[in-house]
């Protein structure tokens, strides 16, 4: 029988950990897409810990994983916020027109 | 082995955490404008987390089963956070109310920072060390945009939310590999298995390297080493002036103590992993610093190059990988805390007709109309050239000799040579001050904080020369802590 084991796992984390690293430096759309991937990292990172957890039968790892969710919810919430006020200022959130500041 | 919850080494962090709530109350209940009372408060809960810094003593305690560290190496940690941030706040209230910015939430958010900063230093453990960095970095992005009708500044705050998180992922799924293939969290655990002291010894492995990897880029970017550095110059221009001078200082600290701490606490026995990195982003960290802030022409961004050169230099002494090294590390966050205080003192001082400025050309003719900022200015710009005798110079000094005695020639002088090419540009500060035509003379007076600041730094880079005793000897016992058993 085919069985799903700890290297199935990881693989997809480190599938969608990769898919959101890529959505950050490809997006060229806007702030929310943005926002989506660094949620689809944090995501993986979780997936990478229940399954050491249940492996390792060691309970730190989930305990991490409801860490790390409380803290994206803050952290959401906080760059939603960001976005708005910059919404208020741009009129927009095209990623193109984040460009005031270089040099 | 159930251990009852010792709080009493957490002490410090507990008591500015309940102070932060209640001063946040106090806002909020306050009818009038509380931002004056609400920061002078922080200065004083900032200046009394201090005095409970320094009162646990020199041993070294364990809280909440062991996650939680309070020894050394911390409280001097600690006190250079605590000082950084105390002076920042006292230097914003000013410029807040001139640009009509002042809510009281701009202290109290510093003061939550200062608290993520302070468990970050004190964590032995990586969820510690995740809520900690969190704490900080989530107050630090809304302290970005926090002057919210400004596009830079809300730019800034996108941009550095978008970053900072990025690197929080990355930090995650390193410390979610360490802990797969490592088996813990814990940073005790960890450096007994790769010590080898442990029933079932783990190899270095490539789930261990790729975790260490992973941890170290997410650090770097909080430290804003290359090439994880180019938030840093959009951030510190968008940024209010006095958000720059409390990013360009205390969040450094708390990061590069935090990298000191994982680097020769769980990591110790993988030095040979993690040198050549540490070497790689210090020479990257030197060269951008000094080569990129020639061409800048606003003075918050040649803070920002600065930044990231010094940050260089700092992690020389890391790669060092001796009790000297960080010696050195220490030392030199020391004396950076108060040369970059006194030079944003300066900056924040730039107004004209009531108008912030940030071009380095407006400095011009300072030495006419205000001799007194000029040379103190000047003092600080010759400090951070490293030009002895002046304490900028024993900061380099001291991590210089220590790649030395680590036989890194190679690194050592490419640091120099680093060093002589950032001379330029600060010396082109002096310039400008000393023989530029003057253009319009900078608003007076600068104001008593300001003042103090500018004096306090001033005098402690004159005098560090002559008394480097205390500082270096409470360097030198913090670095002891990380070296135990004289190794």
């Amino acid at each position: 029988m085919f069985e799903i084991g700890l290297s199935h796992y990881l693989t997809v984390a480190a599938i969608l950990f990769t898919l959101g690293v890529f959505g950050i430096f490809l997006n060229r759309k806007n702030v929310i897409v943005i926002m989506m991937s660094i949620e689809l990292m944090l995501l993986a990172v979780n997936i990478n810990f229940v399954a050491f957890s249940s492996y390792l039968n060691d309970l730190v790892g989930q305990v991490f994983a409801m860490f790390i969710l409380t803290v994206a919810a803050a952290e959401a919430a906080i760059g939603l916020a960001i976005v708005v006020v910059f919404f208020r200022n741009r009129g927009t959130i095209a990623v193109e027109e984040i460009s005031q500041l270089k040099g | 082995m159930i251990k009852t919850l010792d709080l009493a080494p957490a002490l410090p962090e507990v008591f500015v955490a309940i102070a932060g709530l209640a001063l946040l109350m106090l806002g909020v209940f306050r009818k009038d404008n509380a931002t004056r009372t609400v920061s002078l408060l922080v200065i004083m809960v900032m200046a009394a987390a201090l005095m409970l810094v320094s009162s646990l003593g020199t041993e070294r305690h364990l809280a909440f089963g062991g996650l939680f560290v309070a020894d050394r190496f911390a409280g001097f940690a600690k006190g250079l956070i605590l000082l950084a941030s105390a002076f920042s706040v006292a230097m914003s209230l000013q410029f807040l109310e001139k640009e009509k910015i002042a809510r009281f939430e701009y202290p109290v958010l510093v003061l939550f920072a200062t608290l993520g900063m302070m468990m970050m230093v004190s964590a032995n453990d990586f969820l510690a060390l995740y809520l900690g960095l969190e704490l900080q970095s989530l107050s630090l992005y809304v302290l970005a945009a926090f002057n919210r009708d400004n596009l830079k500044s809300t730019e800034a705050g996108v941009k550095y939310f978008v970053l900072g998180a990025l690197a929080s992922g990355m930090l995650l799924y390193g410390i979610s590999l360490l802990y797969g293939f490592g088996g813990s969290t814990s940073f005790e655990t960890l450096a007994n298995l790769f010590a080898g002291g442990h029933d079932h010894p783990v190899k270095p492995n490539m789930g261990i390297i790729a975790g260490l990897v992973f941890v170290l880029a997410g650090l770097s970017f909080k430290i804003s080493a290359v090439p994880f550095h180019m938030w840093a110059p959009d951030v510190y221009e968008g940024a209010p002036t006095p958000v720059t001078s409390f990013f360009a200082v205390a969040p450094k600290i708390a990061a590069i103590c935090l990298l000191t701490r994982v680097m020769f606490g769980p990591f110790a026995d993988l030095v040979v992993q993690w040198r050549q990195v540490i070497e790689f982003i210090a020479i990257g960290s030197m060269f951008v610093g000094a080569f990129a802030a020639i061409v800048q022409t606003n003075i918050k961004r040649l803070m920002a190059y600065s930044s990231i050169g010094h940050v260089g230099f700092i992690l020389v002494g890391i790669a060092a990988g001796s009790d000297l090294g960080v010696q050195g590390v220490l030392i030199y966050l020391a004396i950076y805390l108060f040369m970059n205080l006194g030079t944003f003192a300066v900056i924040l001082s730039m107004r004209q007709k009531g108008r912030m400025v940030e071009g380095i050309e407006d400095l011009a003719g300072l030495a006419k109309s205000n001799p007194v900022m000029a040379l103190v200015m000047a003092t600080l710009m010759f400090s951070m050239a490293g030009i002895p005798p002046l304490a900028g110079f024993w900061g380099k000094f001291y991590v210089f000799m220590a790649a030395v005695q680590a036989e890194l020639y190679t690194l050592a002088i490419l640091g120099v040579l680093s060093s002589v090419v950032s001379a330029y540009y600060y010396l082109r500060v002096i310039k400008v001050m000393y023989f530029d035509e003057p253009t319009e003379a900078f608003d007076r007076p600068v104001g008593r904080s300001m003042a103090l600041v500018m004096a306090v730094s001033t005098l402690v880079v004159l005098v560090f020369t002559f008394v480097p005793a205390p500082l270096v000897s409470s360097a030198k016992a913090a670095a002891a802590v990380l070296f135990p058993a004289g190794g």
